[in-house]
């Protein structure tokens, strides 16, 4: 439809431009959201696979059918494996990344309130950022062993970042205008950093949180499946091995379902907590 | 009234010499200026006239300025400034209260918004307000804290004709009400004619006219005895008028 009027609005400028002016999708927002748009590409694929399979195009040892897919993953939660494997993953993950948030939310508030914290922290994070955490592996393993706790401190490491840089520029470019008013109105320091400072950089974080989100999950598979005796990568990997390609896409769906829903649920935190913010996705 | 002819005897506002540079080049050169308390006073000035400077000094907000001379101020002082300034992240309520304490704090800032005529609106978010009413919450914002002393720095130079009307006839309501002294900065002579008791030409960094405006309120824009002082101060500030 769009594109129809858009043509024919560039092709032949003289015609009547208020031919059928309530048509038109307003303005350049993007219009409003189907309901569970989201869905539709993920459901196309699917649909798409399971007819491939049914029509015997794919070769089952490489791609499964997604009902074989299903047969194995009911059949690995029943024996137990699958569960015990989810919670080690999850333990792993949860603890690194509540150490991950914890230092990057404390280290940004200190560098980002005060010029000390800033002198101290601000240049320490940013050379440790330049190094990829995933390269930190070997030194950890020699430091720390390869049992959990070296796990939990890469993940640990791998989320702190993007929370601590993210939530230090924002606390950082702070508007100096709300800085003006912040005296004016005779706030104290303290009160200003709870009601000015944080608020405002409440956005930034956010968008911190997700990409730790992100990074928790993908340091995750890194360890599982190069370091690791248990856990959903190990189970992943072992399938590797034995050519069970429907047990590795099991263990595929399993972190794209932990994906998906950590996302949604700090999307729907960010919701809540911002909602006096109109943005285009509102 | 008794106590306001009492107030009018000692300045609200008192400058000697006040002298502010930046990077060597100097805005105000030995401003000598006295508000009496309760006056309405409106600041011109061409665009880098130094106004704002001369504002941000009163305010004390001009912490990292070169500058010498003397500055007396009341205790409470608001500032409006051209932008409402209200903080995105709160709804239009903890906006005026921000800063107050008090148990009676919630209740005077309804008050406040109530005399803005934004009652009903303290759930508001400040996106959700029109560029007249959120400059009216600031206005409430600034009022609630019973100021001695109302800065305003050109603060209905972002608002539409229209809004600009109204929100002069608003602010004079409250000034009446109230009697803060008051110091408008603004550009537009037509707005200072209309709104003050007495205007201030700063030129060269120095206060370069004086002019009492002496008409009744409400004045209307189009009072021709008022056209008198509209020509002095355009004279002052180098604009000189077609006549016909």
């Amino acid at each position: 439809m769009t594109a129809v009027t858009t043509t024919t609005v560039t092709a032949a400028p003289a015609a009547a431009p208020d031919e059928r002016p309530r048509t038109r999708r307003s303005g350049l927002s993007p219009g409003r959201r189907l309901p569970a748009a989201r869905l539709a590409g993920p459901l196309l694929v699917l649909a798409l696979w399971a007819a491939a399979s049914a029509a015997g195009r794919l070769d089952p040892a490489a791609v499964p059918a997604p009902w074989t897919v299903l047969r194995t993953g009911v059949h690995l939660w029943t024996d137990g494996t699958l569960a015990g494997d989810i919670a080690t993953s999850l333990r792993r993950a949860g603890y690194g990344f509540a150490i991950g948030l914890t230092a990057g939310v404390v280290l940004a508030l200190a560098s980002g309130l005060s010029r000390a914290g800033e002198a101290l922290i601000d240049g320490t994070v940013q050379l440790n950022r330049a190094i990829p955490t995933l390269g930190l592996i070997p030194l950890f393993i020699l430091w720390l062993g390869i049992g959990e706790t070296f796990k939990i401190a890469i993940i640990a490491i791998v989320v702190y970042i993007p929370i601590y840089l993210n939530t230090h520029a924002a606390l950082a470019g702070i508007d100096h205008r709300f800085v003006e008013l912040a005296e004016v109105q005779g706030l104290s320091r303290a009160r200003f950093v709870r009601e000015v400072v944080v608020p405002g950089a409440l956005p930034g974080f956010f968008v911190g949180l997700r990409l730790g989100v992100t990074g928790s999950w993908l340091g995750l598979v890194v360890l599982e499946q190069i370091n690791a005796t248990s856990g959903l990568g190990y189970l992943m990997f072992q399938a590797t091995n034995y050519g069970q390609s429907d047990v590795i896409l099991v263990g595929l769906v399993v972190y794209g379902i932990f994906g998906l829903v950590s996302d949604s649920v700090v999307r729907l935190v960010e919701r809540r907590v911002l909602s006096w913010r109109r943005t285009l996705s509102s | 009234m008794a106590p306001h002819t009492e107030q009018l005897t000692r300045p609200a506002v008192r400058l000697e010499g006040l002298t502010r540079s930046f990077e060597g080049r100097t805005v105000l050169d030995g401003v000598d200026l006295e508000i009496p308390a309760g006056q309405f006073v409106a600041l011109l000035g061409h665009s880098g006239s130094g106004k704002s400077t001369l504002l941000r000094a009163v305010a004390g907000l001009d912490h990292e300025v070169t500058g010498s001379g003397r500055l007396t101020a009341p205790e409470r002082v608001s500032v409006v400034f051209q932008d409402s300034r209200l903080l995105p992240w709160r709804r239009i309520l903890p906006n005026v209260l921000l800063g107050l304490d008090g148990k009676d704090a919630e209740q005077r800032g309804r008050a406040a918004l109530a005399e803005v005529g934004l009652a009903g609106r303290e759930r508001a978010w400040p996106s959700e307000l029109s560029g007249g009413e959120a400059q009216r919450a600031a206005l409430a914002r600034s009022l609630v804290r019973e100021p001695e002393l109302l800065l305003a720095d050109e603060p209905f130079g972002a608002l539409d004709a229209l809004t600009r009307i109204r929100m002069h006839a608003l602010l004079r309501e409250l000034w009446k009400r109230h009697r803060p002294s008051v110091l408008l900065v603004t550009h537009d002579v037509d707005e200072a004619i209309v709104l003050a008791d007495r205007v201030l030409v700063l030129e060269h960094g120095r206060i370069g006219l004086d002019l009492t405006i002496d008409r009744p309120h409400p004045r209307s824009y189009r009072d021709p005895l008022l056209s008198a002082y509209r020509t002095e101060l355009l004279g002052a500030l180098g604009v000189v008028e077609d006549t016909d």
